[in-house]
């Protein structure tokens, strides 16, 4: 995973609520089976229409998303999060977002930020108003920072540490080897095994 | 003070505990299918990394399965080469799987339980929202991303924070005609599709515990639909007897043994939930979304709402965008919304008692000009059992079409899926826009609620059947 630190760049503001991940990343496009190349299907059905935000010339090359709240309700799939990535966007700020689709960002690099949706609605209104409007989002200091914004966000403090330095969950894991096998060790032989019987 | 049953079995999986950090939990069961497992595969790959407990690991084909043509090459060929990327995969890990064909593939989470691998007290995970429907089962199941997928396969344990629990107490008796997905289709549309986010749900009261495993499969399966990853039942006699005599439920001293602990995993009467909801069974009625979330839906009886009537200004927005995506007019009675097609199947519905009920709506009945019905099996197990009891007969003589087991048209990757502008009422788990298809308008329903509409062309109950006479000539 790629460190993540602060990131500055312009915004798209999405002005709906329960974006569900059919929306971002929708189900046909989950038949690729690599990591890369989402970019296309990111927000595919809204994205037919000339009007939609993110086809709006002046949005073009913006890499945070400002979103309504209960972003990334519905299916698991990280495709969503490769999606936003692969198209180039680096932080999600919404007041709420799905459980699921939180953790997967936060596995993958891309910062998702909960604000506010007072502080949410300001940030629209300065992007809407200046489209060349510029959105810090720094972890370091845990800050959202535009033009009359100064917002502070909490985050875990084990995830921003791992953020910050670009950690693999799992090579962190493989140290606790000891654990997981003294825990194996002791589970009780009724616990049900996939071996076929029979 | 005592402990909820999420907390109990929790606490039974936790490997590593440590100030500042997410616990370590052991996962018992990691259950694998085509769409969300092939870049985790390729991370174990690229580490050199080894499947660590292939005898946890299980694997099936469902979410791109033709229900049409088993037996032929799959045409379309992004999805024969994710299903043959599976295969190559599970192969080179040495993992567990049921094909295309074989007599246990099905959806994954009907094939987990049937098979008698989902059992209470465990922890159970699958790149797949609905997991949480093995939570039926008093097993502590929740879906996982990819990144998440390759953790499990590496390690069999996942790092994770202890999440807040919910009790939503249902009393009382459900009314006739009410069924199970009434029941969270209401629950949902109460707490809202975020109310369940950071908790997992325990569901409780008489009305939970009068439900059978199959029901039980139904409601928990929904929880991630009210935003909470995972919902729970306490084990009880239904669930043993579910269990007992299953290919890998426990045998002899084992089973005394494990049904002594289950015994132990109900919630504790002094334990206290971060949050409570109550819900009195007899206030339900055969419940159906208007919306593009879960969360919009109203009673059968009830009017399309007047987004004005939202209060808050994201739902009112929420609203007029649905009835624009849905091509619904405020106050139009629901019982008016005309459908082109009805879907029974998913990992909601899809299961043998669902399809029972299904077909003794439509038996004798003609399904309404100009309507299509699919029904597809949750897995060629209960493809068979339906077989056996004739149910396929019942279907295809009403007219509707008996299809092969898989995911199908709940989300259509496979070529099950709805036209542009098709309006569908649907067992399945999501309306979302386009979920069904490029375009394609779903409602949410209980199958009773589905083959009644079937028959009369619009949403309706079975109660609006009886004074219909469409008998099918003999």
């Amino acid at each position: 995973m790629e460190k993540f630190t602060s990131h500055t760049g312009r915004a798209v503001p999405l002005r709906r609520s329960n974006v569900d991940t059919d929306q971002i990343i929708p189900a046909h496009w989950l038949k690729k089976v690599t990591r890369n190349g989402f970019e296309d299907g990111l927000f595919e059905a809204w994205r037919r229409d000339d009007a939609f935000v993110l086809n709006r010339p002046e949005r073009q090359g913006a890499t945070v998303l400002i979103a309504g709240p209960e972003f990334g309700t519905g299916s698991s799939r990280e495709h969503a999060v490769w999606a936003l990535q692969n198209y180039g966007f680096k932080a999600v700020i919404s007041s709420r977002f799905a459980d699921i689709f939180r953790g997967n960002s936060l596995k993958n690099g891309l910062l998702t930020v909960i604000l506010p949706q007072e502080t949410v609605e300001r940030l629209w209104e300065l992007v809407e108003a200046d489209p060349q409007a510029e959105v810090t989002v720094d972890l370091e200091a845990r800050e959202v920072r535009a033009e009359g914004v100064t917002a502070s966000f909490a985050l875990d403090e084990n995830v921003r540490w791992r953020l910050l330095n670009g950690l693999d969950d799992i090579s962190i894991t493989l140290q606790q080897e000891a654990d997981i096998a003294s825990y194996e060790a002791a589970r009780p032989s009724f616990k049900p095994t996939t071996t076929p019987v029979g | 003070m005592g402990r909820t049953l999420a907390e109990k079995v929790w606490d039974d999986h936790v490997v590593r505990r440590a100030e500042g950090e997410p616990d370590l939990l052991f996962i018992d069961l990691h259950l694998l299918h085509e769409v969300t497992s092939p870049q985790a595969f390729d991370g174990l790959r690229l580490a050199g990394r080894k499947v660590r407990r292939t005898d946890l690991t299980i694997a099936t084909e469902d979410h791109n399965t033709p229900t049409l043509d088993i037996d032929k090459p799959i045409a379309d060929p992004v999805s024969r080469v994710q299903l043959e990327t599976l295969r190559a995969n599970c192969a080179e890990f040495g993992v567990r799987l049921h094909s295309l064909g074989d007599v246990e593939q099905g959806v994954v989470h009907v094939v987990g339980p049937q098979l008698g691998l989902t059992q209470p007290g465990t922890t159970v995970v699958c790149g797949d929202s609905h997991t949480s429907t093995h939570g039926a089962f008093g097993a502590l199941a929740f879906g996982i991303g990819t990144s998440q997928v390759e953790h499990v396969l590496a390690t069999q344990t996942l790092p994770m924070d202890r999440p807040k629990t919910m009790a939503i107490t249902v009393e009382g008796d459900l009314p006739e005609g009410v069924t199970a997905k009434d029941l969270i289709l209401a629950v949902i549309a109460k707490i809202g599709t975020g109310g369940g986010q950071g908790y997992v749900l325990e569901y409780r009261g008489s009305a939970i515990r009068a439900l059978s495993m199959e029901a039980r499969m139904t409601v928990c399966n929904m929880s991630i639909e009210a935003g909470a990853r995972a919902g729970m039942i306490a084990p009880d006699e239904t669930t043993f007897a579910y269990l007992q005599g299953r290919d890998h439920a426990p045998t002899g001293e084992d089973w005394d043994a494990a049904v002594a602990y289950w015994k132990t995993l109900a919630t504790d009467e002094d334990a206290v939930f971060d949050a409570e909801v109550f819900i009195d069974a007899a206030s339900l009625s055969p419940f159906v979304t208007w919306g593009t979330n879960p969360g919009q839906g109203a009673p059968l009886g009830a009017n399309v709402p007047d987004p004005a009537s939202f209060e808050d200004p994201q739902e009112r927005i929420a609203a007029e965008n649905a009835l624009t995506y849905m091509g619904l007019t405020a106050g139009t009675p629901l019982r008016e919304v005309k459908v082109d097609a009805v879907f029974v199947g998913s990992c909601t519905n899809g299961r043998i008692e669902d399809l029972r009920a299904a077909a003794a709506i439509v038996e004798g009945r003609r399904i309404a000009d100009g309507v299509r019905m699919l029904v597809v099996p949750g897995s060629v197990r209960v493809a068979l059992q339906a077989i056996e009891e004739g149910l396929d007969k019942v279907f295809t003589a009403a007219g509707a079409e008996w299809r092969h087991a898989g995911c199908s048209m709940c989300l259509g990757m496979n070529p099950d899926q709805l036209a542009p502008g098709e309006r569908c009422a649907s067992t399945s788990n999501r309306n979302f826009e386009g979920r069904q298809g490029k375009g394609g308008r779903t409602h949410l329903v209980s199958p009773q609620v589905a083959a009644a509409t079937a028959v009369l062309g619009h949403l309706a109950s079975p109660a609006d059947l009886s004074d219909v006479q469409q008998l099918v000539e003999a």
